[in-house]
């Protein structure tokens, strides 16, 4: 399996930045970045990953479904994370939810027929003090108001 | 640009180069006293180095608030292993929102009070765990630490002082256990973020088997400043036994939520009114989390005469946590508050020791149905009975996050639950929406 240019570097890097004979360390990083670009943690990325850092695919299957952030199903290409722990909940986080959820006929870690959009509601993400937050992919979005999220569902369905 | 507007009432130490132009470039650190502490430390003892770090009052700004100085004592310098520094960047209990400003601001203080505490106790290497949430940041350190290296701040022979530290971004990839400092030493070795017995301590068998300093992004950052000003002039900054400031977030209920740097012992109600701006929409103040949602939760009238600090908090039976200050108002479902919180815990027990496993799991169902007007007198009671009996009988301090708002919430608010019982819709909303976490 072959990744881009960039993420072939950044796992070049990754095995050399722990121990010699800790690269197994490496996996959880390389797990996130490989699913960044395949799209979610597929077989045949457990089992490079598990090649390349010296484990077997049952002891990458073991770990990876430890982490909340590592999908085996596709999610969308925009991953729609709304936040509804507490701090965002006081600002009306669980209503953003809803609205989500409505507008996009879709629920927790579903995905709309075309592909584009899937929903997950998500434990706090850090941006407490900026509630309600949302999170496209890795982009945080701040003080949410409903119109904005509107807004921005539609323009990711267009996008 | 900044998330929130300063409030004059800040004593900016930590944050002092929040808002400057290009503030996370090395050229506006090394400007601004940048690395001055370590060149500084550098020509200290290791032992002098923490006795500085002991004057200061220091104490781990994570949450559990050990004192700094005592924590780098333990490690055994004549050890012929390796030494290592761990950096928790794994900012994620509810409510906090700080140690993401330390890095995007001002990323080398973090690099240097890493490079003092490596000085400290003979380290050459260490790991920032930072959350995969925070993959911005990510590119921000790296970009810091690339900028360290190329200016001789990192790597080999630092600045001709004979002294070698390799430093690595580490990611996370959605785990709130991974902030555990044993579940995060697992992590780092790529494995289930599932916490170690201890002891021993990461001090003495930590980070791949070797001795270990792990502390919170905003401990480190607090050390150039130390090193640079004095102990003592860190320490007068607080109160009694907790020196100098704290990152606070205020959130929840406030006309200014924000990130704000106070001094440690800052009055509650002051925090609340003046410098976050009062409570929104003028309604009155129901109840306070001081620090993230793993504290014991205040009543309005017990923030009276509070102050933010270990002390104070402790004499009201709750804790200064992490500095995520939520605030309720009058219109708050406390019912809802529980199980929300409940349900967060219940999604990121490790599921490692049935205490916190099928403690969280059941507090969520008998909260939901409490919520959802199905409860019974007897649930309220069951409620409390089964937090009360995690707290102190879990591996890590998971189960006791859990255990102590749930306890709180139905002892000082009660009459809440009650109005809920015989089938009663919730009486501060109509919405019955139930997460799906």
């Amino acid at each position: 399996m072959t990744f881009s240019p960039e993420t072939e570097a950044r796992f070049a890097k990754l095995l050399q930045s722990y121990p010699p004979g800790r690269q197994r360390s490496a996996m959880i990083p390389m797990l996130l970045y490989g699913q960044d670009e395949v799209g979610h943690v597929s077989d045949e990325l457990i089992e490079e990953v598990a090649r390349r850092v010296g484990v077997t695919p049952l002891q990458v299957n073991e770990v990876l479904t430890y982490y909340s952030m590592l999908h085996k199903k596709p999610m969308g290409k925009y991953h729609v994370q709304i936040c509804t722990n507490i701090s965002c909940l006081l600002w009306d986080g669980d209503k953003l939810w809803e609205q989500a959820c409505q507008k996009l006929g879709v629920g927790h870690k579903e995905v709309t027929a075309d592909g584009r959009i899937s929903l997950e509601e998500v434990e706090c993400i850090g941006a407490c003090s900026w509630a309600p937050a949302i999170q496209v992919n890795y982009e945080f979005h701040h003080f949410v108001t409903p119109e904005q999220l509107d807004r921005l569902l539609e323009g990711l369905r267009k996008q | 640009m900044l998330y929130n507007e300063p409030s004059p009432l800040e004593t900016r130490i930590l944050s002092r180069r929040f808002g400057m132009p290009n503030s996370a470039s090395i050229e506006t650190y090394l400007a601004t006293n940048g690395y001055e502490a370590f060149t500084k430390a550098a020509g200290m003892k290791p032992e002098q180095i923490i006795e500085e770090v002991k004057i200061s009052n220091l104490r781990g700004r994570g949450g559990a608030g050990f004192p700094t100085g005592m924590k780098w004592s333990f490690v055994p310098r004549n050890s012929p292993k390796p030494k290592y520094i761990v950096v928790n960047a794994d900012e994620s209990e509810p409510g906090t929102c700080k140690d993401r400003l330390l890095m995007e601001y001002d990323p080398h203080e973090l690099i240097e009070g890493v490079l003092i505490a490596g000085l400290a106790v003979d380290a050459h290497a260490g790991w920032i765990y930072i959350r995969g949430e925070y993959r911005y940041l990510i590119e921000i350190m790296d970009q810091a630490i690339g900028e360290a290296y190329k200016k001789g701040w990192l790597g080999k022979n630092i600045q001709g002082t004979g002294f070698d530290f390799e430093l690595y971004t580490h990611t996370g990839a959605g785990a709130y256990e991974c902030g555990e400092e044993s579940a995060l030493l697992e992590s780092l070795e790529g494995k289930r973020g599932v916490p170690r017995i201890r002891p021993p301590f990461p001090a003495v068998v930590g980070a791949f088997q070797c001795p270990t300093v792990l502390n919170n992004v905003e401990t480190y950052c607090a050390v150039p400043p130390i090193i640079l000003g004095g102990g003592k002039a860190f320490a007068d900054l607080g109160v009694p036994k907790a020196g100098g400031t704290k990152l606070t977030c205020l959130t929840g209920h406030i006309n200014n939520p924000g990130v704000y740097e106070l001094t440690l012992g800052f009055p509650v109600m002051k925090m609340i009114n003046d410098v976050g701006g009062g409570m929104r929409n003028g309604k009155k103040l129901k109840a306070f989390i001081p620090g993230g949602s793993s504290c014991p939760v205040l009543t309005g009238a017990e923030c009276e005469g509070a102050t933010m600090d270990y002390d104070s908090m402790a004499a009201r039976k709750s804790m200064l946590g992490s500095g995520g200050v939520v605030v309720m108002d009058e219109d708050t479902c406390m019912v809802k508050a529980a199980l929300r919180i409940m349900r967060f815990y219940a999604h990121e027990s490790c599921g490692w020791c049935i205490p916190c496993r099928e403690g969280t799991a059941w507090l969520r169902k008998l909260l939901t149905r409490v919520h959802e007007g199905g409860g019974t007198r007897a649930d309220i009671d069951l409620i409390g009975d089964v937090s009360r009996n995690m707290l102190g009988r879990t591996f890590c301090p998971l189960g006791d996050a859990a255990s102590l708002p749930t306890t709180s919430i139905v002892e000082k608010f009660r009459q809440e639950f009650e109005d809920h019982l015989n089938g009663r819709p919730c009486p501060f909303e109509s919405s019955r929406h139930m997460v799906s976490v």
